[in-house]
């Protein structure tokens, strides 16, 4: 059966002044509609690249990418991303940064009455409506973020690309925020790819954990199916004893079969 | 009412009438006394010992005009200057009264008379020529912006025309004006051919010499400007497939505002020093030929003369200054940025 989305035997080669680059090499990979994938790895292995190559923004030098039977090596709204710093326009209020967007992916398929209910509908999964008026200065970084979040799904994404959602935030915001993605994702059902550095958070969130080995050429070096089960909560999480199991493994696998070598 | 006049004023750059505004609604006194201190006292101790130094300084100078004014006499030609204005200008009312009751005679005689209306012809007073200055530098920094900031925007999204413009660019930029005007005489002279010409030549030449020289400024910092745009912001764009021209106006444009209005800041200052050589040498109506006549005049009183001319283009200038910086506070979406 041919999966959702398919990346296929994927290498990228970057040009630079000491000649090409090999940043990943040969990297395959097949996720099933609704599935929650994150990519764990050193930093510096390629995860960006891999995403960047799913939203059409690189071009893989070998190998391609294909969705629903369709090749894609455009970026389009159908992968829709969440970038690590909110990426939020700063002349825009927060409403004003999911209506672009909308405003670009609905033109002619939904009124304006449809385009403004479904805005503030978006608005309203992150938690944001108490301040969909403010200006991303205005708001805190967790709140941009959910803002990046619902401007993304409000793209109705046929997948969700996400480039370390959380990095940028303190724990606790970042707890709150997976939380909510959490509840987004049983209601909605979306498939995911996910950059993280956190092995709480891989763990916490996904229904698969791709392991990437250390650059340059890097690869998939294993992939982990996390069955726990749904609704999953971090305080009885804590002390399951499958979701150690599952904790330990990542962490073996990026500290002692790739511990990044000492730069 | 009061948060609105301090907030104006805090947009329009006017910052040492806070305290003022502060001090008259009764916003603690002693706080605002010292604020005042600070803000208008030091500046005005300044201003106080550069007219010192003006006046004990200029009486040690004799020039083959006499003594080099001090601010008193130059305060004199001022006063002098105004009043000549306002005696010009009830001239002309009275030149039209005197022409519209000849006319009004003539009617009466005759309905079918042919009158003519007359322009009146007087001198052109100091004000006139100050108008005259501005509205050339005005229209020679619009024509400037006009250019530049398409072209700036078009080139910092383009790496490859950015390196064929950027060697033009330089060797363009630091062209004196003095160096354009005889070429932008003589074409000006040989394409600008008219009957009856809605502008003068010597007009359109300053206002060219201006644009010539205020191009750069605005057209590098828009070009630095839209080159240095967050590649983030431009990707959420890609990924939404907007068209060029959406991408340039929803996200180039406004993420660049705040280095555009850098650039024009610079390219209208530097349009207002050129303007004034442009006018002298172009025999352009404005304060450069002021400077110039009152030059070739040589009269005791020139030299005052020049110097109320000196001031008041600084002033001016000032004042332009201000104008953008407004302008660039209101357009710009990070209004708590610092702008100086
Ligand atoms: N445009 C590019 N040109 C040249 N080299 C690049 C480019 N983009 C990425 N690389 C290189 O490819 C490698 C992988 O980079 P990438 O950004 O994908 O890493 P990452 O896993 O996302 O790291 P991090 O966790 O720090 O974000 C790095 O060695 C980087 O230097
Ligand atoms: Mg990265």
């Amino acid at each position: 059966m041919e999966s959702y989305l398919n990346i296929d035997h994927v290498s990228i080669e970057f040009p630079t002044a000491n000649g090409p680059f090999k940043a990943l090499d040969s990297v395959n990979l097949k996720i099933d509609k609704g599935e929650f994938v994150s990519i764990i790895g050193h930093s510096g292995c390629g995860k960006s690249t891999v995403m960047n190559i799913v939203g059409g923004l690189y071009q893989a030098t070998e190998g391609g990418v294909i969705l629903q039977g369709k090749e894609v090596n455009e970026p389009g709204p159908d992968r829709a991303i969440v970038f690590q710093n909110h990426s939020l326009f700063p002349w825009l209020t927060a409403y004003e940064n999911v209506e672009i967007a909308v405003k670009s992916v609905f033109k002619g398929k939904k009124s304006k009455l449809e385009m403004k209910d479904w805005i503030e509908h978006n608005i309203e999964l992150v938690h944001m409506s108490h301040a969909k008026d403010k200006l991303p200065a205005e708001l805190s970084g967790g709140m941009k973020q959910r803002i990046g979040i619902a401007r993304a799904l409000a793209m109705e994404p046929k997948v969700l690309l996400m480039d370390e959602p959380f990095g940028a935030l303190d724990a606790l915001t970042r707890a709150h925020l997976q939380d909510s993605l959490m509840e987004i994702q049983a209601d909605l059902n979306n498939t995911v790819m996910m950059i993280t550095h956190d092995v709480d958070e891989a763990v916490l969130l996904s229904d698969k954990i791709v392991m990437m080995t250390n650059g340059p050429a890097a690869t998939i070096g294993e992939v982990l199916d996390v069955k726990l089960e749904r609704p999953r909560h971090r305080l009885q999480l804590a002390n399951d004893v499958q979701y150690n199991h599952y904790r330990s493994e990542v962490i073996h696998f990026l500290h002692e079969r790739h511990a990044r070598k000492v730069a | 009412m009061k948060d609105k006049i301090i907030n104006m004023l805090e947009l329009t750059g006017f910052t040492w009438f806070i305290p003022l505004i502060k001090l008259v609604t009764g916003e603690s006194p002693k706080q605002q006394l010292q604020d005042l201190v600070k803000m208008i006292g030091i500046p005005m101790l300044a201003m106080i010992i550069f007219l010192g130094l003006w006046h004990v300084g200029a009486a040690k100078v004799v020039t083959s005009l006499g003594q080099v004014p001090g601010p008193v006499e130059v305060w004199k030609q001022a006063s002098i200057l105004i009043d000549e204005h306002y005696i010009e200008r009830e001239k002309e009312v009275k030149f039209h009264e005197r022409q519209d009751i000849r006319n009004a005679k003539k009617l009466a005689k005759d309905p079918n008379a042919e009158v003519t209306d007359r322009p009146y012809t007087g001198r052109q007073t100091y004000f006139d020529q100050i108008l005259t200055s501005l509205w050339t530098v005005f229209v020679g920094f619009v024509i400037a912006s006009i250019i530049a900031i398409p072209i700036g925007i078009v080139s910092g999204l383009s790496n490859t025309l950015y390196s064929a413009l950027n060697p033009l660019i330089q060797i363009f930029k630091p062209i004196s004006p003095l160096a354009w005007l005889p070429i932008v005489t003589i074409v000006v002279s040989a394409v600008y051919v008219s009957e009856d010409p809605m502008f003068s030549k010597s007009f359109i030449t300053s206002a060219i010499t201006v644009t010539l020289c205020s191009l750069w400024p605005t057209l590098i910092n828009t070009a630095v400007g839209v080159s240095s745009i967050d590649r983030d912001l431009i990707n959420v764009g890609r990924v939404l497939r907007l068209s060029y021209a959406t991408t340039v106006f929803k996200i180039v444009i406004p993420s660049s505002i705040p280095m555009i209005f850098t650039g024009l800041r610079i390219s209208l200052g530097i349009g207002w020093m050129v303007l004034i050589a442009a006018e002298m040498l172009a025999q352009n109506p404005g304060l450069g030929k002021f400077v110039w006549d009152q030059f070739q005049n040589g009269s005791s009183e020139s030299l005052g003369r020049i110097m109320v001319a000196v001031l008041t283009i600084g002033i001016l200038g000032f004042m332009l200054d201000r104008v953008m910086l407004t302008m660039q506070k209101f357009f710009s979406y990070d209004k708590n940025a610092v702008i100086r």
